[in-house]
């Protein structure tokens, strides 16, 4: 008897902490979203989305910086989300057993969790260096590095959900395999492929690391994507250290705006993937 | 006949397209190694092995070693893990075999949101809000609690300030949390239902059934998913570059001291390095950090695919 | 060659001569000897690994997909080597079309999914497709109660409808063979009928191979009855005769349900 009290003990404390522990997580994530709104919203402005950065000690907002982050973030998605894909049908539909496959999906997960900052260095030294100067361009190329391993985990996970019997059932009209892929199991997961598509720009948004040596920042507008170029991590950055309240004050709008995005993104991705997966 | 040729001209053409993205992905893994290689090599040369264990990063005098960021990167890692680790267990156990199911999912999404938040997010937060509470609610406590037991007292020693390498830890175990609980989530889901069934049926109760049954069985994924956070603690910049203080010279073991990580000593000084020892001893630095991070990463995946393979073998 | 041919008037659409069959190593078909005939209906029976569906994917070189598969021997179509290297796989697919066991709807409209496999063997006016369409969903039973959403998803049709609607595609493309592998094992008895109805339709055009482990259906629809066992072809011959006074003791066993 008394064993199995001290038994039930055992597990009552055990379950308590698990609770505890669930409690922890949340904490963090209600007090981090609760600051960033609090903060976020009382520096929220129609200046931010008609001015420029400002200088030390005056006022502004944070255009350059917005519309400079929507073109990294879509040209990057643009250039990495094909490389991906056809990667990820490498590896889905020709590679399984061949060593370039099996060699490549390895690679590829560790790419996925390797330190951005380093990918940043990478692409300073074969372009920004060689060219002599920050650029757009160069930010692009460093992000897009960081899209391609997401997407190509996406395409091929999905790819390879798509049952053998529908690829078969394809085969079996006497389509030639390109088509089989391009016209049925890729579309057969669309929904997937899109979700990690979107998984990837919710990455890559909030990314300050690879522009710090890459698209650098600016302080005044442009759309040359051969100069440096503003984008909200940065500013944030640079913004967030500094003493000046009204450069913490653009630095928490642009928290709140990335936050909002970034969530966003993560709630839409998951929601079209249910959704899918429903029927 | 015309359908004949399209379809294996087609063929040929779809399989060298994707196999070339696919060789991509690999050149873009030889590239880095060969860039940071080629760009570090004038420290390699200059400082050998000994760049390694030289605690003095002195720029001026063109004086350069790592041991104090790699000290700061795994001290960081470390004590994030020990806080990250057990916390993710807990969440992990919670939502496999606690949470009623209508409450499974939102938690879950919960969790994962946590680690959408952009790192430069928590870096803000961390040295603007998180900070200055820490320095007046939690490190005199530690300091009056752990500081005062014998050896570890040490690490708890010295004025808290807020920033330091423990703040770092503490937002990076945080950050660190989400990875952890949802591959640890992930591989508890995959214990057979019956070899959980058959725990309960003798009698078990929840913990004695996680702690003796799905934590053994899965032993491996978990190990993988601890290296997987691991891997992505020590190459986090934002964060840790916000709050633990950028000194590049050692006061003492005490966690509560300013220190430097690799990730936020290239933050901060890449793009100001005048000479050329300077860039290329801080791309070094990135090298031993993509090293570091390469090995803890093969081994989680490896830890990983012996788990699905031991599936595999059993179903 | 019609000359040799008995008063029936039979044809063979495929032989195999010799034929064996392997998964890496392991030996799963053993020199089959077979004739498919023309127009009639050729039922495979035999206990499950007996190597009748293998037999069956191997007439459109379906196991070509697999690299760790091999086929040895001879496999004629119309007389001709349908594994000579210069035949090539998607256009003999063209004429050997397959229905499987479970229904297997693209992910696209119900007109999309018939006219897929036609717009790759032939160029077609977007009118003379609609004709096609039309004419295989009729063929496949299937028009009546799809005529008027043509555009909706394969997928929202249930079981029954989709694995004719499967029928529909392999016939639109307008194959001499169908190859269908245990078509109704995953439908319900009255969708079974229909499709049973309708195979006894099809034989008119084109030449069917099935594969079932049902032995009523196979004694019911066929013309024609190969019973395979570990790989063997133990008997074959007209359906009637096999059911009735089955030549070896092995088939009697398992058709009389003492075996298998």
């Amino acid at each position: 008897m008394e064993l199995h009290a001290r038994r039930k003990l055992t597990n009552r404390i055990a379950l308590t902490l698990a609770l505890l522990a669930m409690s922890f997580g949340l904490f963090w994530l209600f007090w981090i979203l609760f600051t960033t709104f609090e903060l976020g919203f009382s520096s929220l402005s129609m200046r931010l989305f008609t001015e420029m950065t400002p200088p030390p000690g005056s006022e502004g907002g944070l255009l350059n910086a917005i519309v400079g982050s929507l073109m990294l973030v879509s040209l990057a998605t643009l250039v990495g989300t094909p490389i991906g894909i056809l990667a990820g049908i490498y590896l889905a539909e020709y590679g399984q057993h061949t060593w370039l496959g099996r060699t490549t999906l390895f690679i590829n997960d560790i790419l996925l969790s390797a330190p951005s900052i380093v990918i940043g260095l990478f692409v300073y030294a074969i372009y920004v260096a060689p060219a002599g100067h920050f650029s757009g361009w160069s930010g692009v190329v460093a992000l897009a590095m960081l899209v391609i391993p997401v997407v190509i985990r996406a395409t091929e996970n999905m790819l390879r959900l798509v049952p053998n019997t529908l690829r078969e059932a394809v085969f079996a009209l006497g389509t030639p395999k390109w088509k089989v892929i391009t016209r049925v199991t890729l579309r057969a997961s669309v929904a997937g492929v899109l979700t990690g598509i979107l998984l990837a720009v919710a990455r890559i948004s909030g990314e300050t690391a690879p522009l710090l040596f890459t698209a650098l920042s600016n302080q005044f507008w442009t759309l040359d994507m051969n100069q440096p170029i503003a984008n909200l991590p940065v500013t944030i950055f640079k913004f967030a250290m500094s003493p000046f309240k009204d450069w913490q004050d653009l630095a928490w709008a642009a928290v709140l705006l990335i936050t909002l995005g970034v969530l966003s993104l993560n709630i839409l991705a998951r929601v079209l993937f249910r959704d899918k997966h429903r029927v | 006949m015309s359908s004949f040729r399209q379809g294996t001209l087609g063929d040929w053409v779809f399989l060298n397209l994707t196999r070339s993205a696919a060789i991509f992905v690999l050149l873009m893994l030889a590239g880095t190694i060969a860039s940071l290689v080629y760009g570090a090599w004038p420290a390699i040369e200059k400082f050998g092995f000994g760049f390694l264990w030289s605690g003095e990063w002195n720029p001026p005098a063109e004086r350069f070693g790592a041991l104090i960021p790699i000290y700061g990167t795994l001290a960081t890692s470390l004590v994030a893990l020990i806080i990250a680790v057990p916390v993710s267990f807990g969440i992990a156990l919670f939502l496999t075999e606690m949470a009623p199911v209508w409450l499974k999912r939102p938690l879950g999404i919960a969790i994962e949101l946590l680690a959408g938040i952009p790192s430069i997010v928590y870096g803000m937060w961390g040295l603007l809000v998180f900070a200055p509470v820490f320095a007046k609610y939690a490190q005199p406590l530690l300091a009056n609690t752990l500081g005062k037991l014998p050896v570890i007292g040490e690490l708890f020693s010295g004025p808290g300030l807020g920033i330091g390498i423990l703040s770092a830890a503490v937002v990076l175990a945080i950050m660190t949390i989400p990875f952890i609980a949802s591959v640890m989530r992930d591989v508890f889901d995959v214990t057979p239902a019956m070899l959980k069934e058959s725990a309960y049926g003798v009698g078990a109760t929840t913990w004695e059934v996680v702690w003796n049954v799905v934590l053994p069985y899965t032993k491996v994924g978990v190990i993988g998913g601890v290296m997987l956070g691991l891997g992505r603690a020590l190459g986090e910049t934002m964060a840790v570059t916000f709050l633990i203080g950028n000194m590049n010279v050692f006061g003492g073991f005490s966690l509560f001291l300013p220190g430097n990580s690799i990730a936020s000593a290239l933050a901060n000084e890449f793009a100001e390095a005048e000479s050329a020892i300077y860039t290329a001893s801080l791309i070094e630095l990135g090298l031993i950090l993509f090293f570091i991070t390469f090995i803890v990463l093969s081994l989680s995946k490896l830890l990983l695919m012996q788990l699905s393979r031991q599936e595999g073998a059993t179903t | 060659m019609m000359m040799n041919e008995p008063s029936l008037g039979l044809e063979a659409q495929i032989s195999c001569r010799n034929f064996n069959f392997y998964y890496g190593k392991y030996h799963a078909l053993k020199n089959i000897n077979l004739d498919i005939y023309k127009r009639n209906v050729t039922a495979f029976i035999g206990p499950s690994g007996c190597g009748k569906s293998t037999l069956l994917r191997t007439f459109n070189r379906m196991y070509e997909l697999y690299p760790e598969q091999r086929a040895v021997g001879q496999l004629l179509l119309d007389g001709k080597d349908m594994l000579a290297r210069n035949v090539e796989a998607n256009s003999l697919r063209a004429r050997v079309g397959m229905v499987f066991q479970k229904p297997t709807p693209f992910p696209m409209s119900i007109r999309d999914n018939v006219a897929f496999g036609v717009g790759l063997h032939e160029r077609l006016s977007k009118g003379e497709m609609e004709d096609r369409v039309e004419w295989a969903l009729r063929k496949a039973a299937l028009w009546d109660e799809v005529k008027n959403k043509l555009g909706q998803s394969g997928m929202s049709l249930s079981g029954g409808q989709q694995q004719r609607l499967c029928i529909a595609r392999g016939i639109a493309v307008k194959p001499e063979v169908l190859l269908l592998d245990e078509p109704t094992s995953a439908l319900d008895p009255i969708s079974t009928m229909r499709i049973e109805e309708l195979i006894g339709e099809l034989k008119n055009e084109f030449t069917i191979a099935i594969v079932t482990h049902n032995m009523q259906q196979a004694a019911r629809i066929s013309d024609y009855t190969a019973y395979m066992y570990l790989g063997e072809m133990i008997e074959f011959g007209i359906t009637d005769q096999i059911f009735i006074k089955p030549q070896k003791k092995a088939t009697e066993d398992y058709i009389t349900g003492r075996f298998g």
